[in-house]
């Protein structure tokens, strides 16, 4: 057995913790750019969209993401691709994320109270314009905050990804421990990357509710 | 592609038995952990002079560091670091103790945001009225608070059931477990996958029923009226 330093293994699993950050940046980009465009189709009128799309945030929300993980992984392979644990990982992260922000985002537009809709069709703004105008730039302010604080949940959602051998912080903590066998010393620092990531983020995401709700609207 | 379910079949049991240990953990953590969130929401009110106090501070930080960390690190942090440090623990008791502290962290800030928005006037008036601080807390404060984030506890219940899919990870036989076991004989993993995902949603499904029956029976004396 090799002998570990502290400083191999910080060094390793900051190295590691680069792919957790790619890999939150990819979850949280394409399930934001997913997750626009289903709230944009489930605010139009038809039905049937309305319907799937429930449906669509209703089984990510309702389903481990580990599971997410495995169908993604073992779905592909079912269908005859063979994808990488980078590929697997990057479209379930993103498909979990975008229900979730798509949930997120419809209560921000629900939130706008109604008058507002009816005071810019009485204006004679049509549907898309009072859209443009006055519903969404509304929405968005109520949307950041917990926006802000659901990418706490895309960066420890990345920690799975593990599990299918995507080396990434938490599996880099595992492999070094298989190595060094320090248990406590590494997933004491593990963790500690992960909240070095998401603790500024929750308190930013906290910050921004107390502005909101301080200004007075709602 | 072909699908294939008729392979899973001989491996009733073993879902059956991943089931089973999925929902006790589910309801001894649920319980458990709700337990640990009453006892932290009511030490991080003590204050010391009108600032929070050392235990106050303490219990901030226990759960800021669950909330901002992943459960698969806390999980192996406690089943892999604890015997490490001379404390034999069995994967079961490590799965239960950080679902336990996992949902009690996230609970005690739920139930943090019902105490909040209780009046303070209303405490003060249980004080003068000569219940003791734990009297107030118990009648006044906390059964309120508990019926107004009713809905955010019932959702949170569900992620730490839907999370307990990481504990296959240390050897625990629960339903992701048998998803992999049954994987790793049959190689028909998109199929097992597939039907116990489908077995998770419908005990999120299952669990938000009865939660919302509960929560109709308990919170019924609040209907009429109190607001």
């Amino acid at each position: 057995m090799t002998d570990f330093t502290l400083w191999d293994i910080v060094r390793n699993l900051l190295l590691a913790g680069r792919w957790t950050v790619v890999l939150s940046l990819i979850a949280f980009i394409g399930g934001a750019a997913v997750g626009l465009m289903l709230t944009l189709l489930r605010m139009g009128g038809l039905k049937p969209i309305r319907w799937s799309i429930r449906l669509y945030v209703d089984l990510f929300q309702g389903t481990p993401l580990l599971m997410q993980l495995f169908l993604a992984y073992f779905g592909a392979a079912a269908l005859g691709f063979d994808v990488s644990a980078w590929t697997a990982a990057s479209v379930a992260l993103t498909l979990f994320t975008s229900a979730f922000l798509c949930d997120i985002w419809r209560g921000c537009v629900e939130a706008v109270p109604s008058g507002q809709w009816q005071a810019s069709r009485v204006l004679g703004l049509d549907y898309l314009q009072s859209m443009r105008h006055v519903i969404l730039p509304q929405a968005l302010r109520l949307a950041v905050p917990p926006t802000v604080g659901f990418s706490v949940q895309v960066i420890k959602g990345t920690a799975l990804a593990s599990v299918i051998g995507f080396v990434e912080l938490t599996k880099a903590g595992t492999m070094l421990n298989n190595a060094a066998f320090a248990p406590f010393t590494i997933f004491a620092l593990v963790a500690l990357g992960y909240f070095i990531l998401c603790y500024p983020l929750s308190r930013y995401a906290r910050h921004l509710e107390k502005k909101l709700y301080g200004a007075g609207i709602r | 592609m072909t699908l294939d379910f008729s392979t899973l079949l001989p491996y009733t049991e073993q879902i059956l038995h991943g089931l089973m240990t999925t929902i006790w953990l589910t309801a001894v953590t649920t319980m458990a952990g709700i337990a640990l969130a009453i006892v932290v929401a009511y030490l991080r009110d003590a204050a010391v002079n009108g600032r929070p106090s050392p235990i106050s501070r303490l219990l901030g930080g226990y759960v800021e560091v669950i909330r901002n960390t992943p459960f698969i690190v806390q999980l192996f942090f406690l089943f892999f670091g604890l015997p490490a440090l001379g404390i034999p623990i069995s994967a079961t008791v490590a799965a239960l103790l950080a679902m336990i502290l996992n949902l009690g962290a996230y609970t005690a800030e739920i139930l943090r945001a019902g105490i909040d928005s209780t009046q303070r006037g209303q405490h003060e008036a249980a004080r003068a009225l000569g219940l003791s601080r734990l009297q107030s807390f118990r009648h006044v404060v906390l059964v309120p608070a508990f019926s107004r984030v009713y809905p955010s506890l019932i959702s949170q219940c569900i992620i730490v059931m839907l999370g307990s899919a990481v504990v296959s990870q240390i050897s625990v036989f629960d339903l992701t477990y048998a998803a992999n076991f049954i994987q790793s004989r049959s190689f028909r993993g998109f199929e097992v996958y597939l039907v116990v995902t489908l077995i998770y949603l419908l005990l999120a499904v299952g669990l938000r029923l009865a939660f919302e029956f509960a929560g109709r029976r308990l919170f019924a004396f609040r209907q009429g009226g109190s607001a």
